[in-house]
């Protein structure tokens, strides 16, 4: 039997925000804005996007969106599991 | 039938639907005024979001700004998008478990203390005027261009439209008006976009026609049949023409970092935003309606840079080195003169060669001050003093969109709905910050503070007369607009970012948070960085004394990581909260056992 306590069901949700944020932080900060030149030196084969800037203008949204419905597919099933939805 | 005729006729059937819906809609309750009664749909809340969130600044202006900054823009698109994460994530599901209406009444129990409840009810007072102000102008401009009306008239249409459904309906009223809003503003941007990406590159999707070749009519006369990608045409365009690459920035990367962390963390701290997710039924229609607001907002902010991009590449291959009399090898094209008329548009033939000369810098210093005459090939003359390089044009950056649909060639009725589309943007965004301020007014300052006695049906009384009072004042901001509106913009973001966020971050994630912290983070926070903005927007200080190198745009960064720092090392100096406090905390911490958003 894992440990159902309050205490349990934040640690994951923190552990979740972690992971989450991190991927938030590295594709607009990391490859929208602090190694957006370097990217740059790619470019997404079949197209004119230099990849740093694909992300700055079009990628970062992308996953950003991507993020939240992933954050509620989790906490969802979290919920479940410990018991703490609202029905 | 003419672009006038179909203007008034898509613009008052459009009117005629929110005003039908605020008659539906409208609030029987203080609750039903203030959340809507907590009961709005998970979906409908996305889109009311949405375009509770797209001003007419979005919704105009954004991808002209994009279109001359180039990669620069991307601080726009990036933050004002990434805060909606850090929403989702961070705040939303707390704030809906904790219930109640505003931020004001978190952040005043959760601090236990009426001095923190009134700091934050002054700062959403201040962020949302700031705002509003912008807003109300914004209608006024649209129905200038579009309906040949005065400003002012256009001012006062939207006030009594405003003023119409924000007190009669409130949070239930506006949100169900925003919902048809948001369908109006995303079919008016997208519909002229996916034209002129076919017209550019031969793709209907905007979004992959911005990394296509050139193509369709207008794309393949530009690339002379040549297999080449719009983006290095572009770029091949900006060098010829000695501007910086579009794809690369020309900010420092500093600067770009602060800035857009700064308009990520203000989005999450704006209180008209916030107070959307206190509308839905649940913790759980919480989280999944910020994903549904970043999806609605994400497809205009992915179209806009395509947008962007194409309107770039457009106006520099039409216009420049072109012959404004015609006769010429490449004629001016007519929606150049059609601009002009609006004054949006001014060209000064320095080298009097009769044909335009786009380049780098400002062709003369200010906006266009135009006199009654006409030159020499029937252009209007200015008097403004022109500088010695060699550009010839200076163009309103708001003109991308508004002339896409004629630059594209579209039927009357596409131009039409972008009047349309605009209107419903910037009467959305009116609509949710007014709301913001008469919760303020009436919630947060009277029955929270000043006569906690009133009864329900007086409440309700005094929400709807500073809603009354609160469009009043917008209306008044915008007739007489005050010179510093865009300066401010700055302000209220950074001004969000530096005092609400990390103040309920630190009340969610951070049990021991207590009132001393808190207090004196937000006043430090606020501090540092209205100084710094005060210092450099309006007391002329310079870019070279910037600190790091950091904008006035961006310093709401550095001041939300003073405001953490100081909260967070006083707090551990003083006392901790009260039991009954930590035990709120543990409680929004777990969705089960939300209820209904409540007044106690």
């Amino acid at each position: 039997m894992s440990d159902k306590s309050p205490q349990a069901y934040w640690k994951r949700n923190l552990t979740y925000l972690v992971v989450l944020l991190s991927i938030w932080f590295i594709v607009s900060y990391g490859c929208g804005i602090l190694f957006v030149n370097q990217l740059n030196a790619i470019t997404i084969p079949g197209t004119g996007f230099k990849l740093g800037f694909w992300f700055a203008q079009q990628g970062a949204i992308y996953v950003f969106i991507l993020l939240i419905f992933a954050y509620v597919y989790l906490m969802n099933s979290l919920d479940k599991e410990f018991g703490v939805g609202e029905d | 039938m003419s672009v006038q005729g179909w203007t008034f006729l898509i613009v008052a059937a459009s009117f005629t639907l929110y005003i039908g819906i605020a008659i539906w809609a409208r609030a029987g309750s203080t609750k039903d005024f203030y959340v809507a009664s907590g009961g709005v749909p998970p979906l409908a809340n996305g889109m009311a979001t949405a375009a509770d969130w797209m001003s007419a600044a979005s919704f105009i202006g954004m991808a002209g700004l994009i279109s001359f900054l180039g990669y620069d823009g991307s601080v726009y698109l990036m933050g004002w998008t990434g805060g909606y994460v850090l929403l989702a994530l961070l705040l939303a599901p707390y704030l809906r478990k904790f219930g109640k209406f505003t931020v004001p009444d978190f952040i005043g129990d959760r601090y236990y203390s009426s001095a923190a409840r009134l700091v934050a009810v002054l700062c959403a007072i201040f962020v949302s005027f700031t705002y509003v102000a912008g807003q109300m102008r914004g209608v006024g401009v649209v129905f200038a261009r579009f309906l040949e009306v005065p400003v002012n008239t256009g001012v006062i249409i939207g006030m009594v439209l405003v003023f119409f459904y924000a007190t009669l309906g409130g949070m239930k009223g506006i949100t169900y008006t925003q919902v048809a809003q948001y369908c109006v503003l995303i079919f008016a941007f997208t519909v002229p976009a996916v034209f002129i990406s076919i017209l550019l590159t031969g793709n209907p999707i905007p979004q992959l026609g911005f990394g296509g070749s050139l193509g369709g009519d207008v794309g393949t006369a530009i690339s002379g049949g040549q297999q080449v990608y719009l983006l290095d045409k572009l770029n091949q365009l900006h060098s010829d023409l000695g501007f910086a690459p579009y794809t690369d920035g020309s900010k420092p990367m500093v600067d770009v970092f602060f800035i857009t962390m700064a308009l990520m963390v203000g989005t999450a701290g704006l209180p008209h935003v916030i107070i959307r997710f206190y509308t839905v039924p649940k913790v759980r229609d919480a989280r999944i309606s910020a994903g549904w607001a970043l999806m609605f907002i994400g497809i205009l902010y992915t179209t806009a840079p395509a947008v962007a991009a194409f309107a770039r590449t457009n106006l520099i291959e039409t216009v420049n080195e072109s012959t404004y009399a015609g006769g010429g090898e490449k004629d001016t094209p007519q929606w150049f003169k059609t601009w002009e008329a609006t004054s949006l548009i001014a060209w000064v033939d320095k080298n009097e060669d009769g044909k335009i000369q786009y380049r780098k810098g400002a062709a003369f210093a200010g906006k266009p001050n135009y006199t009654a005459d006409v030159g020499a090939y029937g252009q209007r003359l200015v008097e403004n003093e022109l500088t010695d390089n060699e550009n010839e044009l200076y163009i309103d950056r708001d003109i991308m969109v508004l002339a896409n649909p004629e630059i594209a060639q579209l039927p009357a009725w596409v131009i039409a709905l972008v009047a349309a589309g605009g209107l419903a943007a910037a009467l959305s965004t009116a609509a949710g910050l007014l709301l913001v301020v008469s919760t303020s007014v009436s919630h947060d300052l009277l029955k929270r503070t000043m006569m906690p006695d009133i009864s329900e049906k007086q409440e309700l009384l005094y929400a709807r007369l500073a809603a009354a009072g609160a469009v009043f004042i917008a209306g008044f901001f915008g007739i007489y607009p005050p010179g510093f509106v865009a300066q401010v913009v700055a302000f209220a973001f950074g001004l969000a970012a530096s005092s609400f966020f990390p103040a309920i971050i630190l009340g969610i994630f951070y049990k021991r948070m207590n009132r001393e912290g808190a207090l004196a983070g937000m006043v430090t926070g606020i501090s540092f960085t209205a100084i710094y903005i005060i210092y450099f927007k309006f007391l002329g200080g310079t870019s070279d004394q910037w600190l790091f190198g950091i904008s006035p745009e961006g310093i709401g960064t550095l001041g939300m990581i003073i405001n953490f720092i100081v909260a967070l090392v006083v707090s551990n100096m003083t006392p901790p909260p009260p039991d009954e406090v930590q035990q709120i905390v543990e409680d929004i911490r777990v969705p089960k056992g939300a209820g209904a958003a409540s007044a106690h």
